[in-house]
């Protein structure tokens, strides 16, 4: 079993709090890195330079508007349904910061190492709907309550293959080890990957496409963007919110794209296994390229409609990732 | 008492307080509110499972309670649109007093079986066998020694989606 940072301090209680710190502390860093990235690779896309003013390459463009965010008064409408309004965004920000403690950055590195880390995962993954429609009902507003409502019914709808997407990782995993092996255990999957010499993605690709697919819709990425499709819902569900409750969404929506990318690397391409450079690096290295990935694709393509969106996952993704598992079920089996 | 003990009240007492916000929500009738308080109350029941080692099972209650029954339940209290009018005025009636006896009936017998839990909680690790709660273990109940009653439950499941699909949808 793997040093977790729990285990190392002697008080578990002690752990858990510096753990969490930690976790905030680095998922915020992370966002504000992420914003300016999406910033400089869409103006690179639209030949545009991007912030430039503030530090060098504009890198301290996000501290500034961050610094702006929490100086800001929070504004609370009049109409609003005021616990609902108020919980929102804790309830969206909170599942998140769970959920990123459950990775192994590197062969000996996790927060926590758990047997049903990817169960867990996905449970905090799914939770994070529920804020978005607390935030689309409790602020009263046409608009958002659209949204909401459109986050609600993409959101249950793509978890369905993302989740039996991973699922063919996992039956592989079992296969392929011993009595002990656990496939929903994330650090045993990376390390997996390390000893055979191959990554997922190569004997897995229908697996990581639809898990690519479908963490793009969860995330409400580009082109599956429609609950904050900003030139007809204003902003979706956030649409009531400024300042620092308005920053928690921005801090969750980053943080999960950030999430569904640390599980693809583990999953599909190898984790922390690479040659040269610390595991923790190439953890990092290839998270940061999935999430370019994404990136790239929202300044890319237009977005999609919502009766395409929803066909296509229940009559494609769907079919699709069932008949994925199936047929790795029986090679498994077979091998 | 042990830490453990501790948490299982503030958990037990927390389901049970968020379990009564869901039929008697603050501030009258609201559906939403009720719906939210379930999530709520759902999540100290995780916390429960945690307790008594069984980690998949809380994993699985939030996964799958919490995070997608539940918000399929709000999706369609806000596709019904009620108005205060069709909730229906609040009135005290002999069926709710003996609606209310029976509650204070069971509760009553609750507290028994919610002690009797308190106390296994404190002597679990004796009682448990290698690798309870685990993935497999599970699977193995399921899928192995409780086979027939678990495709029986699919078999209803099937038949309870089908049902609602033909009842909704009559011109197919």
């Amino acid at each position: 079993m793997p040093d977790t940072v729990v285990n190392l301090v002697d008080s578990p209680a002690l752990g858990v709090l510096i753990g969490i710190a930690g976790v905030m502390a680095a998922l915020t860093v992370n966002v504000l890195f992420l914003v300016w990235l999406e910033r400089k690779v869409s103006a690179w896309i639209q030949r545009r330079m991007g912030p430039t003013e503030v530090g060098p390459f504009g890198m301290l463009q996000t501290i500034a508007d961050m610094l702006k965010l929490i100086s800001k008064q929070l504004i609370t409408p009049r109409h609003v349904d005021k616990p609902l309004y108020h919980i929102a965004p804790v309830f969206v920000f909170v599942p998140v910061v769970a959920a990123a403690s459950l990775f192994p950055f590197d062969e000996h590195v996790s927060l926590q190492n758990l047997d049903i880390g990817l169960v867990l995962v996905f449970a905090f993954g799914g939770l994070g709907i529920v804020g978005i429609f607390m935030a689309g009902w409790g602020s009263n507003n046409k608009y958002a309550l659209l949204g909401a409502m459109r986050a609600v019914a993409q959101n249950i709808s793509y978890e369905i293959p993302l989740i039996l997407s991973t699922l063919s990782v996992v039956l592989m995993v079992n296969a392929m080890g011993d009595a002990n092996t656990n496939g929903m255990n994330l650090a045993q999957v990376a390390s997996m990957q390390h000893d055979k010499g191959f990554w997922f993605v190569l004997v897995q690709p229908v697996a990581a496409v639809i898990y690519f697919i479908a963490a793009l819709a969860e995330t409400n990425r580009a082109p599956f963007d429609i609950p904050e499709a900003e030139s007809e819902l204003v902003a979706g569900f956030h649409t009531e919110y400024s300042g620092m409750r308005f920053a928690l969404f921005f801090f969750a929506e980053y943080s999960n794209m950030f999430i569904v990318a640390m599980v693809a690397t583990v999953l599909f391409f190898g984790g922390w296994s690479g040659p040269l450079l610390p595991g923790a690096m190439w953890f990092f290295l290839k998270t940061y390229a999935i999430v370019f990935v994404m990136i790239w694709i929202r300044w890319t393509f237009p977005r999609l409609r919502f009766d395409q969106l929803m066909s296509f996952c229940w009559l494609v993704l769907i079919p699709l990732s069932i008949l994925n598992l199936l047929v790795t079920a029986f090679i498994a089996r077979a091998v | 008492m042990e830490l453990e003990q501790i948490f299982f009240w503030l958990l037990a007492f927390g389901a049970v307080f968020t379990s009564v916000l869901v039929v008697l929500p603050p501030g009258g009738k609201n559906p939403i509110f009720g719906a939210l308080a379930l999530i709520v109350s759902f999540f100290f029941v995780a916390g429960i499972y945690v307790l008594l080692v069984a980690h998949l099972m809380a994993a699985l209650q939030i996964m799958v309670y919490a995070g997608a029954i539940m918000v399929l339940f709000l999706f369609v209290i806000m596709l019904l649109n009620l108005s205060r009018r069709e909730l229906g005025e609040e009135s005290k009636t002999f069926t709710q007093g003996l609606g209310a006896t029976a509650m204070l009936v069971i509760a009553i017998k609750a507290i028994v079986l919610v002690e009797a839990t308190a106390d296994g909680i404190s002597k679990r690790d004796m009682a448990l066998s290698d690798g309870f709660g685990t993935v497999e273990a599970v699977a193995n109940m399921l899928f192995h020694d409780y086979l027939f009653p678990f495709e029986l439950a699919a078999v209803l499941l099937l038949v309870a989606i089908i049902g609602a699909v033909v009842l909704a949808k009559r011109t197919l």
